[in-house]
């Protein structure tokens, strides 16, 4: 009896040793040998299933490239689809290593919850969609009006804050996920759903009949979207920051897919393109990573203009203009930090 | 028997004495039980801690008292989006005692009524009774919930509104009632509601005392209908109709005035008092078939018609078997109702999930989940404890 005692004893202090250390994320996904990712549970272009039933999209090419900076290869990432209100719990309790999922980045998130966002991704702002049926024109006539609404989101708060400082009245109509919100929208449950402009454009698609709707000109908030993780581990919150700024970086510097092979090869007369690419310098191993470790991230789905277009741009369904999303050398205002 | 030898080996004799003694050894092994249980909650607790100050979140209930800053469709009392979380939760609360308490009240209701019927000696209004039962009891219920739910949504869309007399509207948002105003005066009312009712219970229990002592019937129920219903009518019409009516008038969007009953609430009260009363169908049959077929044939023979015998003297011997089953479903249909979630009500759950994502404070909000519903069916076990007792069988 007494060596069960004892045995018990034993186990119960490894378990409390057990839990009180921590490795370093990196390492973790590094022996997992798989890449947790947090995406949406179903939103067009941004998370989605293709005709193979694969997960893709924009949101989805972040994590292939993170998956391409850690392991080499972009497919080793097993996608966790979460709703709004579930993915900052999983989050924290460790079932992801990183949530690219439409989360926009907020005071509250990044210093109270416990998270790091790692930069912004999209650039995008809180808008209606009605029936043009309604003959409203601006989201401020919707006096009286339902309104549908994703719940556990800054989308929730921001339509509270708009009718309240507009002193008009409205019925919120609370959904869990996009795809419920569409359905009740469908339904004429409530007139109008709000949801980030680029989400509603999304949404747009999958109707039957996209004409007969129409998104408000009413931007109501600012909403900068981008991957976030756990507050705490700097090495891997910085992998999966210069991940970001490597497809923007690459952008500017004109790296591309198709050529990132060839630019690689040997070293160009681009000090830039040669530092994140690794023929000169050693940025990777300062992260603890491959010296082609931006190599892999690019070869994965492009840089961020060549994700940017095949998942959202205007040769998509979703038709979406760069717009703020454009590089500042272009007119909008992605500017991403140099590689040195 | 090596367990023995090795007990043996190390131990004295005062060891061995206590080792051998059966009723010793059984306490020895409910110590170490206790034991390892305390090391598995040290444990948990520690983590629990070591985890919290790793991610630097900070833990306690102070978060109950900032602003929510977001909106609730159906509230009891008074809330805006400039109420605090702790108001919201009340709020959430609430919602989910309205649902249960009206769910309890159906499903009894239901429960009675079909478990009657069951038992019916009509060969087909049994079986199609069977039948309910069985589809309704054995589909899972958050199944049913969004089946009632997608029903309610096809009803006609807010601008071909059904009409009553162009006061009361339905459509698939909901049912939009005319809501009463009390003007002054109606408190008078009010008190003669409450008069209305003592007089009943009165008029109940002389007249029980009465048919104890001289075998006399008393019209109690009419007696107590023309009390409750009748007096506050007489006082409201002397006061001069107190009581004015915000009739709904449809706006651009929606209707204005009166109040609305969504359709997520009728759904969900649907989907739960019909799959309780299922269950409850089956507990009054078990509890009336518990009462010996004798009870019923004296009855008889005494000469009571059918319906008298059912309700003065299989039912009151039948309630001692059912009321403890009875309060288990009680207590399933307050807890089901979380799965209000599914369709949108917003309850404690489902306010508490979004207080949750909005403060990151989880192990508050979940610590409130439990003490809340631990407490609602707390009372409703003591209150259904009380009763029991109060029906139990006297022998004498």
């Amino acid at each position: 009896m007494k060596s069960v005692l004892k045995t018990a004893v034993a186990g119960a202090a490894a378990l409390l040793v057990a839990g009180a250390a921590h490795a370093a994320t990196l390492d973790d996904v590094k022996k997992a040998g798989v890449l947790k990712c947090g995406i949406n549970t179903g939103l067009p272009g941004f998370a989605y299933t293709d005709d193979k039933g694969k997960w893709t999209g924009f949101d989805v090419a972040y994590c292939r490239a993170l998956s391409a900076a850690v392991f080499g290869d972009p497919d080793k990432v097993k996608y966790v689809n979460l709703t709004g209100k579930n993915r900052f719990p999983a989050l924290a309790a460790g079932e992801i290593d990183v949530l690219s999922r439409n989360t926009t980045w907020t005071f509250k998130r990044d210093v109270d919850l416990g998270f790091t966002f790692i930069g912004v991704s999209y650039y995008d702002g809180q808008g209606f969609i009605g029936r043009k049926a309604l003959g409203v024109k601006s989201a401020k006539e919707l006096d009286g009006a339902s309104v549908c609404i994703q719940t556990g989101t800054t989308t929730e708060l921001n339509l509270a804050d708009f009718f309240r400082v507009n002193k008009i009245k409205y019925e919120p109509v609370p959904i869990e996920t996009n795809e419920e919100a569409r359905k009740a929208y469908l339904a004429e449950r409530c007139d109008v759903y709000t949801t980030d402009a680029s989400g509603l454009a999304a949404t747009k698609t999958t109707f039957e009949n996209p004409d007969a709707h129409m998104v408000f000109p009413d931007i109501i908030s600012k909403e900068p979207l981008g991957p976030l993780v756990r507050q705490g581990d700097d090495r891997w919150a910085d992998i999966a920051r210069w991940t970001l700024n490597v497809l923007i970086n690459a952008e500017e510097y004109g790296v591309t897919s198709a050529n990132v092979e060839k630019l690689a090869a040997k070293e160009t007369d681009n000090p830039e393109i040669n530092r994140m690419l690794g023929t000169e310098g050693s940025l990777g191993a300062w992260l603890g990573l491959r010296k082609t470790w931006a190599v892999d991230v690019l070869k994965a789905e492009g840089n961020y203009g060549e994700i940017f277009e095949r998942y959202l741009g205007t040769k998509t369904p979703l038709g979406l203009q760069r717009g703020l999303n454009a590089l500042y050398t272009d007119g909008g205002i992605l500017y991403a930090p140099p590689m040195r | 028997m090596a367990r023995n030898a090795s007990a043996r080996r190390t131990g004295g004799p005062g060891w061995r004495r206590l080792w051998s003694d059966e009723r010793s050894r059984g306490l020895i092994y409910q110590l170490l039980v206790v034991l390892g249980l305390a090391l598995v909650a040290a444990f948990i607790v520690s983590n629990t801690i070591a985890n919290l100050q790793r991610v630097g979140l900070a833990s306690g209930f102070g978060f109950l008292s900032e602003q929510a800053f977001f909106d609730i469709n159906q509230r009891l009392i008074e809330y805006s989006s400039t109420s605090t979380f702790g108001r919201a939760l009340v709020v959430g609360m609430l919602n989910t005692v309205l649902v249960s308490a009206l769910g309890i009240v159906a499903a009894t209701a239901i429960g009675f009524f079909a478990g009657v019927l069951r038992l019916s000696p009509n060969f087909l209004l049994s079986r199609m009774v069977g039948a309910w039962v069985e589809i309704t009891r054995n589909v899972p219920l958050l199944l049913q919930i969004i089946f009632w739910w997608v029903v309610l949504s096809g009803l006609p869309k807010v601008r071909d509104s059904l009409a009553l007399g162009d006061a009361v509207f339905l459509n698939n948002r909901g049912v939009r009632l005319p809501a009463p105003l009390f003007e002054s005066g109606f408190e008078w009312v009010a008190a003669a509601l409450a008069a209305g009712i003592a007089a009943a219970v009165f008029v109940a229990r002389w007249a029980r005392r009465r048919q104890k002592l001289s075998g006399q019937n008393f019209p109690v129920a009419w007696t107590g209908l023309a009390l409750i219903a009748g007096l506050p009518a007489l006082v409201y019409w002397i006061a001069g109709s107190p009581v004015a009516w915000d009739i709904p008038e449809p706006t651009r969007f929606n209707f204005r005035g009166g109040f609305n009953v969504t359709p997520e609430l009728v759904a969900l009260w649907i989907a739960l008092s019909t799959y309780t009363g299922a269950f409850i169908s089956e507990i009054v049959r078990a509890g009336i078939l518990s009462v010996g077929k004798g009870q019923t044939e004296a009855a008889g023979s005494l000469g009571l018609r059918p319906g008298p015998a059912m309700w003065l003297v299989v039912i009151p011997q039948a309630l001692r078997v059912i009321i403890p089953p009875l309060t288990s479903q009680y207590l399933n249909l307050t807890k089901n109702s979380s799965l209000a979630i599914a369709i949108g009500y917003q309850d404690l759950v489902s306010i508490g999930g979004t207080i949750l994502n909005q403060s990151g404070q989880a192990l508050e909000v979940v610590g409130i989940w439990m003490a809340v519903y631990l407490s609602l069916s707390l009372l409703t076990s003591l209150f259904m404890n009380w009763y029991n007792k109060r029906i139990a069988l006297v022998e004498r």
